[in-house]
């Protein structure tokens, strides 16, 4: 019985000795913000941080309703202002930490030697994947695009929805869907097969991919994610950011 | 209701997928329960597998296989010029494998559980295997029947990793009322979550108590 109720008082302390931080993740921004995650580590040795991925959709479904996160790395700039104004987020904290650009990507053998742009003008693919514009900004990026180029009409009836950027880029990445519009970031990717058409998409086409952090409430006194904030912020953090083929605005 | 769509689409992939199940499952069941053969337990193992497997796991071989790069997939892509995911008839397979176990084992358990003499007794009267099968073993296994129509159906109704992994979530085609369900979570209406997952619980609680009463009424006792 002794043992029981030493084992009891001991939980609490179990649970808690991790004293490091989460950070919600758009799936665009997963690769970069490992790469982000392993130099603020090495850098700063403040705590130990860990990712979750998903659509921002879900993230902010998830935060508004009390998930554990402290940091919120969004693919928009909408859902970090909704949260600061709900009072989900610390005020102030709100930052712009880079700028997103779409692609429109194949590996099919098919179109060697041929422009991605060109080919979806034509309607000479099978299925255009793109991410849930309800939900994924990249995917509301992409149907604006398609929307001012008049081509939704033609691409409604064979699209498909990728629940986050991942996904979509998955669906490409297996042959499943011929084309994909997919964040440029992807593009980097190791696991990626090798390109045969990739045209970028002009940003004058859609709302700018503006991606907003925000630190959130349960965080207000977190020193480790405080300064994992202020790092994003950095030269370092941009300069890898940068390299990952984002846009900063230092 | 833009509710009704997806839920009309589950409704026709549980009722084809119940279908050919039990075209497919019926003789796998029969044979199951009649063999003696030493590998019977891995071709039982291969029939329970949907149960323990992840959802993922699942999509993830069925992205590949009935993709165009796909074993499957690529047969059909020749043939028909579309892929197999994304399809109504892509999800149909999926569903198939997914609730596999459920319409195989209780019809198996059925099958099991008559009495040998049943059969032997149709045999020695001049009946062909045929006949006795379709004369006295069906008719004295319709429990498990049920139970395998009821499960497959509902189990089918339920899915939504391995949709969410193959099917695109296209409007109308794959869809179906778990996807429609985790996007309206998703765009935060909450509204029409609620009312479709409130119609579906009362539906899968109907369908199991029609289910449980059947066999209440059917039981030996």
């Amino acid at each position: 019985m002794r043992t029981l109720l030493l084992l009891a008082a001991l939980l609490p302390a179990v649970l808690s000795a991790d004293d490091g931080f989460k950070v919600a993740v758009a799936s665009n921004f997963s690769e970069t913000a490992r790469k982000l995650a392993r130099d603020f580590s090495e850098y700063y040795n403040n705590g130990t941080l860990r990712l979750s991925y998903g659509s921002t959709g879900k993230l902010y479904a998830q935060i508004i309703n009390g998930a554990p996160f402290d940091v919120f790395l969004s693919a928009d700039a909408e859902r970090p202002r909704l949260l600061e104004e709900s009072g989900h987020a610390v005020p102030g904290t709100r930052a712009t930490y880079a700028t997103g650009s779409l692609v429109l990507w194949s590996r099919d053998e098919r179109l060697r030697g041929r422009n991605c742009r060109e080919v979806l003008q034509r309607g000479d693919y099978n299925r255009l994947a793109i991410a849930n514009p309800e939900t994924a900004p990249y995917g509301e990026a992409a149907l604006q695009f398609l929307l001012a180029e008049g081509l939704w009409q033609d691409a409604s009836r064979r699209v498909v929805y990728g629940e986050n950027i991942l996904q979509t880029l998955n669906f490409a990445a297996t042959g499943n869907a011929t084309l994909a519009f997919v964040a440029a970031s992807l593009m980097s990717n190791r696991g990626l097969p090798s390109t045969v058409c990739m045209s970028r998409v002009p940003q004058s086409s859609h709302a700018a991919l503006d991606q907003q952090l925000v630190l959130l409430r349960r965080a207000a006194d977190n020193e480790a994610a405080n300064s994992f904030v202020e790092y994003l912020r950095s030269d370092r953090a941009a300069a890898i950011i940068e390299r990952d083929g984002y846009t900063v605005v230092r | 209701m833009e509710i009704l769509g997806p839920l009309w689409l589950s409704v026709q992939l549980a009722l084809v997928t119940t279908f050919v199940l039990f075209l497919i499952g019926t003789p796998v069941a029969w044979w199951l329960s009649r063999t003696a053969v030493r590998w019977k337990p891995a071709v039982q193992a291969i029939v329970a597998m949907p149960i323990v497997l992840p959802p993922t796991v699942m999509g993830f071989y069925l992205l590949v296989l009935l993709g165009p790069y796909g074993a499957i997939g690529g047969w059909w892509f020749e043939l028909t010029g579309s892929t197999l995911t994304f399809s109504f008839a892509g999800l149909v397979i999926a569903s198939c494998i997914y609730s596999l176990p459920f319409a195989v084992q209780p019809m198996q358990n059925a099958f099991e559980s008559l009495p040998r003499q049943m059969l032997e007794f149709a045999w020695t009267q001049g009946a062909s295997k045929r006949d006795a099968f379709f004369s006295v073993a069906v008719p004295m296994s319709s429990r498990g029947f049920v139970t395998a129509a009821v499960l497959s159906f509902a189990h089918t109704l339920g899915e939504f990793g391995v949709v969410l992994m193959v099917g695109g979530n296209i409007p109308g085609e794959t869809r179906v009322v778990s996807i429609a369900i985790y996007d309206q979570v998703e765009s935060l209406q909450y509204g029409a979550a609620h009312q479709m997952s409130l119609l579906l619980l009362a539906f899968a609680f109907t369908v199991l108590l029609g289910m449980y009463l059947v066999n209440r009424r059917w039981s030996p006792e």
